[in-house]
């Protein structure tokens, strides 16, 4: 089943007083998604502590309309005490070189498409919704978790401020810095899944 | 003026409009003399449609079944 996302639905219900379960319902594909791209194979348990949690504090959100953010603020905590309780040990990675590095300057260095006269596009074209989801799921949890907010599922950098309750001008470091390490492990990644020149093994 | 490496840090940030308006000047005035980094731009705003793109992903419906069977049993 495929299930379109994109954007943060903010569309207040028709029912004015809905039920937690209509709320939740509505939300469901959404935040599954959000968690399989922020935790993992994790999501379904990180959705459902996000589904009780989010029971017991019904009483706490103020409008139907704001259901959305307030679910997802819920969520975010799960997978990040999700990510604590698992502790996995993230891909090692050189920040100091994932500062420097370009990913546009690499594919043209190593043009792993040689007879391709759009050797950018076609580098990106072989990345899939899994391939993305991969590659997210390498990266620290700190700068995992603006870029998929923000740059995947359209919340601005101050709402993830807000619900993640750090201040800005963090949220936009760890997406300066989320970028660039999302820019490093796309080229680890597509190297090792042999994406260039003979296609995938 | 800003060199190819300053504008390059900037790209994001100018595309996510986060850049305040000098430094909005700065990356336009190096991207209207530097092809190389007009790529770069470009690169980056291709980058960001694949990452949107990839939030619409086949979800498993076995798991949103059981997610509903959850919500069905806290609000009966």
């Amino acid at each position: 089943m495929v299930v379109a996302l994109g954007g943060v639905a903010q569309t207040a219900p028709a029912d004015p007083d809905p039920s937690f379960r209509d709320l939740a319902r509505e939300q469901l594909p959404r935040l599954l998604s959000i968690a399989r791209r922020l935790v993992g194979d994790d999501a379904e348990d990180a959705v459902q502590d996000c589904l009780l949690k989010a029971f017991q504090k019904f009483h706490q959100l103020h409008t139907p309309a704001s259901a959305s953010a307030w679910l997802t603020k819920i969520l975010v905590n799960c997978c990040r005490d999700r990510g604590r309780a698992n502790a996995r040990q993230p891909t090692q990675i050189d920040f100091d070189a994932a500062e420097e590095f370009s990913l546009y300057r690499k594919i043209a260095s190593e043009d792993p498409y040689p007879y391709s006269d759009s050797l950018h596009l076609d580098f990106l074209a072989e990345f899939g919704a899994e391939d993305v989801r991969a590659v997210l799921l390498r990266l620290p949890e700190i700068y995992r978790i603006p870029l998929v907010l923000v740059y995947m599922d359209g919340f601005l950098a101050r709402e993830l401020a807000e619900m993640i309750d750090i201040p800005l001008g963090t949220v936009l470091a760890r997406l300066h810095r989320g970028r660039k390490l999302f820019e490093t492990q796309m080229w680890e990644y597509a190297e090792e899944a042999g994406m260039f020149r003979g296609g995938r093994q | 003026m800003i060199n190819c490496s300053e504008a390059v840090k900037q790209l994001w940030e100018y595309l996510d409009g986060t850049v305040d308006e000098a430094d909005r000047a700065l990356v336009e005035e190096h991207l209207s003399r530097c092809r190389r980094c007009c790529g770069e731009l470009e690169f980056a705003r291709e980058l960001r449609r694949v990452l949107a793109k990839s939030a619409s992903v086949d979800l498993p419906a076995d798991v949103l079944r059981r997610l509903n069977q959850t919500l069905e049993e806290l609000n009966p």
